[in-house]
């Protein structure tokens, strides 16, 4: 899942580790590098957490170091992280928050806790300076274009802020931050992930122009007033159909926008990302079937329902996964046979040979799967 | 369904069912109470483990630097063979502690629960000639599944020993006491071969075509193996030892030879313990032995009895049970084969208690004793007859 394979397969030092793995057999030399130190292996990549903050009271920045083979993010990425609660390793994926100007081969990643969450508690709880974790490569087409000049208008919904900032936090680097309009919805004032930088930002930059929208009043414990509007939008931004939008929060403030921007007929112009996959109504006529592995000879029981993937771990296997909600393609495998049906757009996938994301796709009647 | 032949116990159906479901609720209890405690005690072992290897290497070769040739206050052949051998003590208890407590357990897929892609047992690569798919398949598959059952499990004899008297007499056995000393030296070797399949070439049941892609996949690990311990190790040392050359009389071929029998010497210390641990886990006497229509139809409480009785346990401290893979604990690994090893000390008083509410034995002894008593049954049984354990197990 984290390995690496370096992309200049002659490289001298390549060359040089195919020698010296040979010592090392049936290991390689990276196992005993990491003896040495951790960043250095290249059989896995882990970085190590050098420093935290809390942003609020239940979030909080991760400063992680990268090891070997790490490479530069583009602003709105996201990154692969495997987390050990009680023994078993999770992997979850977080946009990386940090500007990839940052020089110090660091990047941070902004946690908030989920409610009910295991892994996000852990992460934010638990976590300390001097751990090593796994991690992936930056990945992720949520990013602004490097050629076209346009001004965006970001909105953004608690922890959603963190690719916006990474976006806004690069331009800065840059020098070149475009006018831009930035919409924020926080529960209360307290709430907003990296307030301080944010309003120090619209008080510093001239083309920076925050609206902060907090949906309670002090101690209230549920939303009061309105989250996003056309209204709300006309007020803060009359321009924003020249606009180029992108958007990160929760399902609910992401669908009202592609609603708004749709009715527009500006679908074009709005860039979302999400963070969890939102699946499709199952129609009532949907079947399960049996689910047969190839490679594993396992054949299984599965309802129309479940996703492969834990009906191939409840089966007794452990096949390649990743985030578990179809962003990183870490799971990905060959359809051999049969009919599956992709849990997030309800769309069916029958051909031989199609590529079956195991984690968002559930069995449409019998089929075989190259696992 | 009752088995055909019933086992050698004096318990009825309903009591044997009731059996394992007792020791299914210490499985099931056990498997739930796996954390992070466990995470951290496989990721030290493993570390330290890469640590020892390396530092019996490193040991093995500053050994080399008081041999007489240098000439320095501390140069003697002694000194040079005191590192050196404290280098090939370490290198060996290196690859014990690899192929016994880390490897034997993650490829029982002991681990996978953990999710860590590292330490998987579809993964993990042994530092042993056998390949570790093929290991998985003669051990965890046909050895596991008929642990003990004469014509079906391999491990009862390795078709070249009698172990037990359920097994025919064949001339063949008067050799046995020589088959023993040599799987002992040889045993890493021994597993390599360890095939159904060779057995049928050799015995004209099998066409020597189906051998030739099983030889050619083992021979790529041997290759492996051999070229670490016997060509680069070596290797190394011999060049930098010919600098050396020009200025005192080392022989560059000589260091070539010393690191390679440095290297050979702890292979072989690591397949002397091994073969001992694991003679002691099935051999000794008071262990039983099945014939295949005992098993035919076995429920899951026969089950569980066939593993209590045809293993045996050694006794033994903490380092101990580490160091022979908790195979010293060979009931409780028979029993679970798929829980952390770590966790078979504490389980072991509560499955003999259960043995002993329900009348059956435990076989645990010193290692004197089942080691002893498992070379006396060799010598035995190199001849014909043999004396058969009693018709009903009772402590």
């Amino acid at each position: 899942m984290y390995t690496n394979n370096k992309n200049n397969e002659n490289s001298w030092l390549n060359r040089l580790t195919t020698i010296t793995d040979m010592f090392a057999f049936p290991l390689k030399t990276s196992h005993y590098v990491e003896l040495v130190n951790p960043l250095w292996t290249t059989h896995k990549m882990q970085a190590q957490v050098v420093e935290v903050w809390d942003e609020t009271k239940d979030s909080r920045t991760i400063t992680l170091k990268a090891g070997a083979n790490w490479r530069k993010h583009r602003a709105g990425q996201h990154v692969r992280v495997g987390i050990s609660v009680d023994g078993r390793q999770y992997t979850r994926t977080y946009t990386i928050s940090s500007p990839p100007e940052r020089d110090d081969g660091c990047f941070t990643i902004t946690v908030k806790v989920i409610d009910g969450g295991r892994i996000s508690r852990h992460i934010v709880r638990n976590l300390k300076v001097g751990d090593y974790i796994p991690v992936g490569l930056p990945q992720g087409d949520f990013y602004l274009p490097d050629a076209s000049p346009i001004q965006p208008l970001f909105i953004t919904a608690g922890s959603g802020i963190t690719p916006a900032m990474s976006m806004l936090r690069s331009l800065i680097a840059q020098q070149r931050l475009p006018d831009s309009v930035h919409i924020h919805f926080a529960p209360n004032e307290f709430d907003v992930i990296f307030a301080r930088e944010l309003r120090q930002m619209s008080i510093q930059q001239k083309y920076y122009h925050l609206h902060e929208v907090h949906t309670r009043d002090f101690g209230e414990d549920k939303q009061t007033k309105a989250y996003f509007n056309l209204d709300q939008l006309q007020r803060f931004c009359p321009d924003w159909k020249e606009r180029d939008c992108y958007a990160c929060g929760p399902a609910s403030l992401l669908s009202s926008l592609e609603k708004v921007w749709g009715e527009a007929g500006l679908s074009n112009k709005l860039h979302i990302e999400r963070f969890l996959a939102e699946f499709a109504e199952v129609p009532s006529d949907a079947v399960g079937g049996k689910v047969r592995f190839a490679k594993s000879g396992i054949e299984v029981e599965a309802d129309s329902e479940t996703n492969l993937l834990r009906i191939a771990e409840d089966a007794g296997m452990n096949p390649p996964h990743g985030c578990r909600m179809g962003i990183c393609h870490t799971c990905n495998t060959k359809l051999k046979s049969g009919c599956v049906r992709d849990l997030r757009t309800g769309e069916l996938l029958n051909e031989v040979g199609a590529i079956v994301q195991t984690c968002v796709c559930a069995t449409a009647g019998d089929c075989e799967l190259d696992l | 369904m009752p088995t055909a032949k019933p086992l050698p116990v004096n318990l009825s159906n309903d009591q044997i069912d009731e059996f394992g479901r007792e020791m299914d609720a210490i499985y099931e209890e056990t498997l739930a109470s796996r954390g992070e405690k466990d995470r951290l005690y496989i990721l030290r072992l493993i570390r330290t483990q890469r640590s020892m290897a390396l530092g019996g290497r490193i040991l093995i070769y500053l050994g080399l630097l008081f041999l007489p040739a240098f000439s320095h206050a501390l140069a003697s052949w002694g000194s040079a063979l005191i590192v050196m051998t404290l280098g090939v003590v370490l290198l060996g208890i290196a690859k014990i502690l690899e192929n016994m407590e880390i490897a034997h357990n993650v490829l029982h897929a002991q681990w996978d629960w953990m999710k860590d892609p590292e330490i998987q047992s579809n993964t993990w690569e042994w530092d042993n000639m056998s390949p570790s798919d093929r290991w998985m398949h003669s051990h965890n598959v046909v050895h596991h599944t008929w642990t003990n059952v004469v014509g079906k499990d391999l491990d009862v004899g390795y078709g070249i020993m009698r172990v037990t008297p359920m097994q025919e007499w064949e001339p063949k056995f008067l050799m046995q006491p020589i088959w023993f000393v040599l799987l002992m030296l040889l045993f890493e070797e021994g597993v390599a071969l360890h095939e159904q399949v060779i057995i049928d070439v050799v015995e004209g049941k099998k066409d020597s075509k189906e051998l030739r892609p099983i030889m050619k996949h083992i021979g790529r690990k041997v290759w492996g193996q051999v070229r670490k311990d016997y060509i680069m190790w070596p290797l190394a040392a011999a060049l930098m030892a010919l600098p050396a050359a020009m200025f005192v009389s080392v022989s560059p071929i000589s260091i070539f030879l010393l690191v390679a029998v440095a290297n050979g010497v702890a292979n072989i210390i690591r397949n002397v313990w091994a073969f001992i641990i694991i003679f002691c886990g099935h051999f000794p006497e008071g262990v039983y032995s099945f014939t295949p229509d005992q098993v035919e139809g076995e429920s899951k409480g026969q089950w569980y009895l066939r593993q209590l009785l045809g293993s045996a346990n050694i006794q033994g401290g903490p380092l101990f049970h580490v160091l022979s893979g908790n195979l010293s604990h060979q009931i409780e690994h028979h029993l679970f084969p798929d829980l952390c090893s770590n966790r078979y000390p504490e389980l072991s008083p509560r499955i003999q208690a259960l043995a002993a509410r329900y009348g059956l034995p435990y076989n645990t002894a010193s290692i004197w004793r089942q080691f002893g008593t498992t070379w006396r049954n060799n010598l035995r049984l190199a001849l014909p007859g043999g004396k058969m354990p009693p018709k009903v197990a009772t402590v």
